[in-house]
């Protein structure tokens, strides 16, 4: 009898990929050097809306160590002035007319070293003739502003669209006979993902073979190499796309940005390949930032704490070009998600998109298409009926959940959520954070004068993008393949179409192939991030790589262990249908020791061994999936937060949160993405913000203005789980990547408003830095987004 | 330079860590913000962290430098890489080299420090995936095995 060694699949395992990094062997997209590489570097706009009068090169072309310069002139020749973006929409690569935000490129410059190319940038001579600016969405539909967007033929405005999900009616007659109705205007502020890897490219065109091969900072590398055939026109096949290690994504290498585009045309106008790494400025500047939500809600309830409905316009800011990243049947993204936990009787929402001199972009930075703001949406106003009822917030929203029994619940808006036990997930996370207690601490201390807030959120996220039916990007479906080949020794190597960023794909994704198939996940190579190499698919954001190349990795797996069991059949001399699976073997069923491993079958399976009829041989399989709906994780956060009355600043003393995302694979690096997220939701609550003065000048270009939160702002995670399967992903487990970035934000706002309810006050706006918040105190806070007096 | 010893004439205003990585092909250590903010860029001079974005390559001239790849010696991980793998404390890698650094230097002036020592140590340096708990406890770890501790290469179960 031969029994498989110990199979290892789902639990907390140390990362495969660790042992590089910690040696400082990663080899990031800056860390490639090809012979006779050049370097490329772009010259930005210091103006946010002007007409290019004239552009003169002539200086920077007689620099020695420059061989070419690039503008929106030479591209125009080769038809690439302009690129569609992610909505339809299109966007200067360079400019040709105007420039339409601070920071937008206007020439690239390629040298033969990094430092030499930022010098010729130098001598470029641009004559612009300033326009006025747009820099307040508020003010974008007025009718004397300027229009950003007349490169469009007979454009006479900004707007952009009008976009409405749920039953207006319905939600008007729910509020007409409410007994409580508040309203609140609030601004989700534009922020920036930052990862600390920069974005940038290193392109090398074969000009013999005709290859382009790209490494790049993308968190799609399928999707990018798609794109870049139909941009280009280059056939897809002689394009490779290669996605290295990646410090860091959070939605900020979606997209495809000018500087990919002119560091190709650099390699191809001068036959070596050119390097191109934006440095801090340009990264925070013009690449997809996220947010800019300018949100008027009204939430309806009953005096005794039953909430009816919501809805809410919203003012979306679009920056100058419409380059969202979402979905394209969802131009606000899935922002209709907004109807939360709870179970309303209506909900409605309108948003207006418009454009302004600022960069493009508005979908990135972990926010689920939206649901960030969705759930920031909801979670205030629902606190604000607590305030308003003086019920407590914990206990307002256990009233009101979505109930065990409910699920598939079909929300006001039209989502199906998939699976939920809310109330146990709110009771677990009250319970760890000793809820009681800390409110009795909490009116011991006001009664002191001292500040301290509790804040609650409960948030249900909808994540891993998404059934075709539904859902595509520039009419690419969002389905996603895997491949598994099992070699003859029985040592697997499985290729995905999802591409790791920091999550550890190389470790989890082996887990599933050893869960689904009794071998060490040690046995398993994980390949990703290489076009040539691996099967099509949209890549990982969205949180979507568990529920759809999870799912897909899983189904190739049993694939591969149904083949295995024909020549299983074969090797027992046995009828296929009498075996029976356990974890890494094969047996007859009722004989537990008459069965052949999952290494001997496939051995036996590349072997001489006679098949039957029909039965190929080799275990190979590979697979598409499409998933039947979204997954629905959610999860129950505490925060708990000290306020100096006299600086206005916050200390967040405690943060509490009990994430359910369904099954865990590596419950370690669960945890991981959770504490990653907590802490983002902190810098988005407490400190980031990128926000303009009139003259459209981007006021946060750099970490000295743009604040991340560090080890000091950060307290020690307290985290707890609790697990309901989705019911449709074949592992049961549901996307997380997001949901601490989604969850945490209004559970750290809550709670600074409830510390400063001695006050009166029932909201203030991100980011609640110190300045913000004792302006606050004082009755006369200010808009965090605008520097305009 | 780790050990060795290197002549190079470079440009007075080249930068110590493209210096490294362009000049030297030492990629362990990035570039990250410019501004001495993120600090994914720190080695140490003269046994002291710097972040080398702020550090001209001719301010290295007679000095020592020392990076991430000079941790791990004949084939022995230090206790600091360990611990970040043991303890989840990377998930993108790309600040973990510095954060190895300043760690280092840390246990070996205090080998036996607080969390809040170790968040202080940290507080110059950025991490956008793990909201630096993990890294608190990889420290931890490493102050806690001071002769580090025997495991494979590959992954093993943890917790």
């Amino acid at each position: 009898m031969t029994r498989p060694e110990a199979a290892r699949g789902f639990g907390s395992m140390r990362r495969k990929e660790d042992a590089r990094f910690i040696r400082g062997r990663g080899t990031y997209v800056d860390d490639i050097k090809l012979s006779g590489m050049l370097h490329g570097a772009v010259l930005h706009s210091p103006h946010a809306h002007a007409r290019i009068v004239s552009i003169d090169t002539s200086a920077a072309e007689a620099h020695p160590k420059v061989k070419a310069v690039i503008t929106g002139e030479t591209l125009s020749a080769l038809d690439l002035a302009w690129m569609p973006t992610l909505s339809n929409d299109v966007q200067a690569v360079l400019a040709t007319d105007k420039v339409r935000f601070q920071g937008q490129e206007v020439a690239y410059v390629v040298a033969e070293d990094r430092y030499s190319a930022r010098d010729a940038l130098e001598l470029i001579g641009v004559d612009y003739d300033p326009l006025p600016v747009v820099s307040d969405a508020r003010r974008a539909m007025d009718e004397d502003a300027p229009v950003i967007r007349d490169d469009v033929e007979g454009r006479t405005d900004n707007h952009i669209f009008d976009w409405e999900a749920g039953d207006r009616a319905r939600t008007d007659e729910v509020f007409a006979g409410a007994e409580v109705v508040l309203t609140q205007d609030m601004i989700y502020p534009r922020v920036h993902p930052a990862p600390l890897e920069t974005c940038g490219i290193v392109a090398d065109m074969d000009k013999v073979s005709g290859k382009l091969t790209v490494w790049t900072t993308t968190q799609a590398p399928h999707a990018h190499r798609t794109l870049y055939a139909l941009v280009a026109g280059l056939p897809e096949h002689k394009i490779r796309v290669i996605s290295p290690d990646i410090g860091g994504g959070f939605g900020n290498k979606v997209g495809i940005y000018p500087g990919y585009i002119c560091s190709i045309v650099g390699s191809i106008v001068t036959g070596r390949p050119v390097k191109w790494m934006e440095d801090r400025s340009e990264n925070l500047m013009t690449t997809s930032f996220a947010r800019d939500y300018h949100m008027s809600g009204s939430i309806a309830a009953t005096r005794d704490g039953t909430i009816l409905a919501v809805r809410v316009t919203t003012l979306a800011d679009h920056g100058a070009f419409n380059g969202t990243a979402q979905p394209t049947r969802f131009p606000a993204g899935f922002f209709h998600v907004f109807t939360g936990s709870y179970d309303l009787r209506a909900a409605h929402c309108a948003v207006t998109g418009v454009y302004t001199n600022k960069a493009p972009g508005g979908v990135a930075y972990a926010c689920s298409f939206r649901v960030t703001e969705a759930v920031y949406l909801v979670e205030r106003l629902v606190d604000m009926v607590a305030a308003e009822l003086d019920i407590d917030p914990a206990a307002l929203r256990m009233k009101n959940l979505i109930q065990p029994e409910q699920f598939p619940y079909t929300c006001a808006t039209g989502w199906e959520y998939d699976s939920g036990d809310y109330a146990t997930t709110l009771r677990v996370a009250l319970d760890l954070a000793g809820y009681d207690e800390l409110r009795a601490e909490q009116a011991e201390r006001r009664a002191r004068g001292e500040l301290m807030g509790i804040g609650v959120s409960f948030f249900t996220e909808a994540v891993g993008a998404g059934p075709r039916k539904h859902m595509d990007i520039m009419g690419l479906g969002m389905a996603d393949g895997a491949e598994l080949r099992v070699h003859p020794t029985g040592k697997a190597v499985l290729r995905i179409s999802v591409q790791t960023q920091g999550q550890g794909h190389e470790t989890t994704f082996a887990q599933i192939v050893a869960q689904e198939l009794g071998i060490p996940a040690d046995d398993v190579e994980v390949v990703h991030g290489d076009t040539d190499q691996t099967p099509f698919g949209l890549g990982t954001y969205g949180s979507r790589s568990t529920p759809v190349s999870g799912a897909a990795t899983a189904i190739v797996t049993r694939k591969v262990r149904e083949r295995a069991r024909l020549v299983a059949g074969a090797m027992l001399e046995a009828d296929p249908g009498d075996l029976q699976w356990e974890a890494g073997r094969w047996f007859v069923r009722g004989n537990p020791t008459s069965g052949v491993t999952i290494q001997q079958i496939a051995m036996a399976a590349h072997g001489d061994i006679e098949l039957p009829e029909g039965v190929e041989g080799h275990l190979d399989a590979t697979t598409v999936y499409n998933p039947p709906n979204l997954t629905y994780p959610y999860g129950a956060y505490i925060c708990v937060v000290d306020v100096d009355a006299g600086t206005g600043k916050v200390r967040v003393r405690r943060f509490v949160a009990v994430d359910d995302c369904g099954v865990r694979i590596n419950p370690m690096i669960v945890e991981g993405q959770v504490h990653g997220g907590l802490a983002d939701g902190i810098g988005m609550a407490l400190m980031q913000v990128m926000a303009f003065d009139e003259d459209g000048n981007h006021l946060g270009a750099s970490f000295m203005d743009y604040l991340l939160p560090t080890s000091m702002e950060c307290p020690s995670w307290e985290l707890g789980a609790t697990v309901t399967p989705s019911p449709h992903h074949p592992l049961g487990a549901k996307g997380v990547g997001e949901s601490a970035t989604v969850g945490s934000p209004p559970a750290v706002v809550n709670a600074v408003v409830d510390a400063l309810r001695p006050y009166g006050i029932r909201h203030a706006d991100m980011p609640l830095t110190p300045a913000n918040v004792w302006r606050t105190i004082q009755g006369r806070p200010f808009r965090t987004d605008l520097a305009i007096t | 330079m780790n050990g060795e010893e290197y002549e190079r004439d470079v440009e007075p205003r080249l930068l110590l860590v493209h210096f490294l990585r362009d000049d030297l092909d030492l990629t362990g250590t990035h570039w990250g913000c410019d501004t001495s903010n993120c600090g994914v860029c720190a080695v140490w001079l003269d046994d002291v962290p710097v972040k080398s974005c702020t550090v001209l390559a001719v301010m290295a001239n007679g000095r020592t430098v020392r990076t991430v790849e000079d941790l791990e010696r004949d084939g022995e991980l230090d206790p600091v890489q360990q611990g970040f793998a043991e303890c989840h404390g990377l998930q993108c890698g790309f600040c973990t080299s510095g954060m190895l650094m300043t760690a280092r230097w840390l246990l070996d002036k205090n080998p036996d420090p607080s969390d809040a020592e170790i968040r202080s140590a940290i507080s110059g340096q950025l991490c956008r995936c793990t909201g630096y708990e993990n890294i608190v406890r990889s420290i931890r770890w490493a102050a806690e095995h001071p002769g580090g501790a025997v495991f494979g290469a590959g992954p093993e179960v943890v917790a």
